[in-house]
């Protein structure tokens, strides 16, 4: 394997990145380090650029400046849909699923295998059995088309694909948005067993207080376009910035902290 | 380095090495179905050289068990790190279901039979709904002039009708040119050239262009109208429309149909005059029938109802394509393929109505002796 995958190198490197589309700026300098192994959670409000910080991880969008490494590859060099190989390293899973309409749920996770490897028919459909079980969905969903899926079903469908070539990475936006609370909470645990189960890092952008102190080991708040603190929730919610201070201390940040304080003591009891 | 990934049998040990994972998946495959399996149980499996494995790796090492439980052999399974231990219990947990496949395999040909044939009955029945509906609906605003929205029916008018200008043209003044061709190859041979008039005239006035015009709306404006008010339905802006109280028969069906049947006919009149002078022009040049002469004889040999018959069609041709469009729209569920699906329909089923339409027409003039 290439020398990139040195254990001790972050698995993610965004350094010094400037985003500007026409005169709006939406990043000014953020810098941002992801290790092997962890869940790091990007927040902020909306309109902070969260999505937008993702997207040029990922490739799909080249920030005006500054440079972002992805397993230490730059990624300018994998500039959606040439199909370098570090496009099956990780998966992505999109805020409304992105889910191919014209397919079904299984026709839909077996895709990034159709294309990517040369297996047999067999061994793809029950590779793609096997995804479909563990995110948590029937097997006779697995014929369903995705307007035949509720939203939540939706999301572990994508979550099905994003992860079916057993990538190294995952990203996920707004896994848990518009999602009920307690659907909500068992994506959460479902995120958290897979990355068990499989190894993952985990890239989630979300702005969901409950699943941040949840599953996050980090977090980093953007705003202004700047990265304005980096650290796990207990040390966020210390932390001096009016912004952040609003962010976790406004009437539901206090009310996730308390939930997450009362599930602490639960598990200690 | 990649490394490889390996299966092999010795004396009833089955010997798993290497990181089973994805990219060795294919090589895996072929070596465990190339393996002869053993006769004799208990079977050992040997899976302390296994340095690396993801789902794809544990399904064939399932697989692999699968294999020798189903000929009723013991298999234990040693030296498997704890890590690829959990993920392969994960896999076995849900194995039984997903052995069969079955789950992912589709009704039989006699299911999809039953399901086109009710379909079928179920978009004609749709169908005239829909044309009741939308003939209630022009009714009532009629009645009311005043509800109809008049700034979108402009809106529509120009798109579909003053923007198709430069197309229509081109395409009947070519229409116009190719007809006089023809026609001059023949009537030269009987020396009869002045009755290119006749042959340009009545053909374009009566039949040609208006049909022409049609088919070029039907491809332009009806697949339009299915795309955009499918796409509406797509994004729920359909169901915003009905709970604001407002009616889409109202806001997206009238002012287009409308539309439509104000600019078909001014568009068939353009035809005519563009693709008479086509021929006009052919005339001169292949036939030697001056302008003066040929609009002198336009006068007598081309009576005024040709060009009626004609221009009277327009206003149906109009409201079948406008109606399908706007049908073929509302028929969208789904997704992205089905706006694309419809859309296409839209165009075909505008064409073939149009076209039995005028054929009806065609019949029913010449019984009149029209």
């Amino acid at each position: 394997m290439p020398s990139a995958t040195n254990t001790d190198s972050p698995v993610i490197d965004v350094s010094h990145v400037v985003t500007k589309f026409g005169n709006a700026v939406v990043h000014e300098d953020v810098s941002l380090s992801i290790q092997r192994g962890e869940i790091f959670a990007i927040a902020g409000g909306n309109g902070c650029g969260k999505t937008t910080l993702l997207r040029e991880i990922i490739g799909l969008i080249i920030p005006s400046a500054g440079t972002i490494r992805l397993f230490g590859i730059d990624s300018r060099h994998l500039e959606a849909g040439d199909g370098h190989p570090v496009h099956r390293r990780f998966g992505v899973m999109f805020q409304y699923g992105a889910l191919f309409s014209s397919f079904t749920l299984a026709e839909n996770v077996a895709v990034p295998l159709r294309e990517h490897t040369t297996l047999s028919a067999g061994l793809i459909r029950d590779i793609v059995a096997a995804k479909i079980a563990m995110v948590g969905l029937p097997p006779d969903s697995a014929v369903k088309y995705p307007n035949e899926l509720s939203g939540g079903m939706r999301r572990r469908a994508a979550l099905a694909r994003a992860i079916v070539m057993d990538p190294e990475l995952l990203f996920l936006d707004e896994p848990t948005a518009g999602l009920d609370p307690i659907i909500a909470a068992g994506f959460d645990d479902l995120v958290l067993s897979l990355k068990d189960l499989l190894g993952l890092t985990v890239v989630m952008v979300t702005h969901d207080l409950d699943s941040l102190w949840r599953i996050a080991n980090r977090v980093a708040v953007l705003g202004g376009g700047k990265v304005l603190g980096v650290g796990s929730m207990q040390e966020l919610s210390r932390a001096d910035d009016p912004v952040i201070r609003e962010y976790f201390h406004g009437s539901r940040g206090r009310a996730a902290s308390e939930q997450a304080a009362w599930n602490t003591r639960e598990r200690r009891a | 380095m990649e490394q490889q990934a390996t299966i092999s049998i010795e004396d009833n040990i089955i010997r798993c090495r290497g990181a089973w994972v994805l990219s060795n998946l294919t090589q895996l495959e072929r070596g465990s179905r190339a393996l002869r399996w053993p006769d004799e149980s208990p079977v050992l499996c040997d899976a302390g050289g296994v340095t690396a494995m993801d789902t794809g790796g544990a399904i064939v090492l399932q697989r692999c068990i699968d294999t020798l439980r189903r000929k009723g052999q013991q298999m234990s399974l040693e030296g498997l790190r704890p890590e690829f231990e959990e993920l392969l219990r994960k896999i076995e947990a849900q194995w039984p279901q997903s052995e069969h496949g079955s789950a992912i395999r589709r009704g039989g040909w006699t299911d999809s039979l039953a399901q086109a044939v009710q379909s079928r009955q179920v978009s004609i029945l749709r169908a005239l709904a829909f044309l009741g509906e939308s003939t209630i609906a022009l009714g009532r605003s009629l009645i009311r002039p005043r509800s109809i929205r008049w700034r979108t029916l402009l809106r529509f008018v120009e798109l579909d009708g003053l923007r198709a200008l430069p197309i229509t043209g081109l395409l009947t003044f070519l229409v116009g040119v190719v007809i006089a061709y023809q026609g001059a190859e023949q009537l030269r041979k009987f020396g009869t050239n002045i009755f290119i008039v006749d042959l340009v005239g009545i053909s374009l006035l009566r039949e040609i262009a208006p049909l022409i015009v049609a088919i070029l709306i039907a491809g332009r404006s009806g697949s339009a109208y299915a795309a955009e008010i499918g796409t509406m339905k797509v994004t729920e802006e359909l169901d915003a429309v009905r709970t604001l109280g407002i009616s889409p028969m109202n806001l997206l069906v009238l002012p287009r149909a409308l539309a439509l049947v104000i600019a078909l006919p001014l568009l068939t009149v353009y035809a005519d005059v563009v693709g008479v002078f086509g021929g006009m022009l052919i005339a001169l040049g292949e036939l030697n029938v001056s302008f003066a002469e040929f609009i002198a004889r336009f006068e007598e040999a081309v009576p005024v109802r040709h060009f009626l018959i004609g221009l009277g069609k327009a206003p149906f041709f109009a409201a079948i394509i406008a109606l399908v469009g706007c049908y073929q729209g509302f028929q969208i569920r789904g997704g992205v393929d089905d706006v694309g699906r419809h859309t296409t329909i839209s165009v075909v089923q505008g064409i073939f109505f149009v076209i039995v339409f005028d054929a009806v027409c065609s019949i029913l003039l010449n019984w009149w002796d029209l």
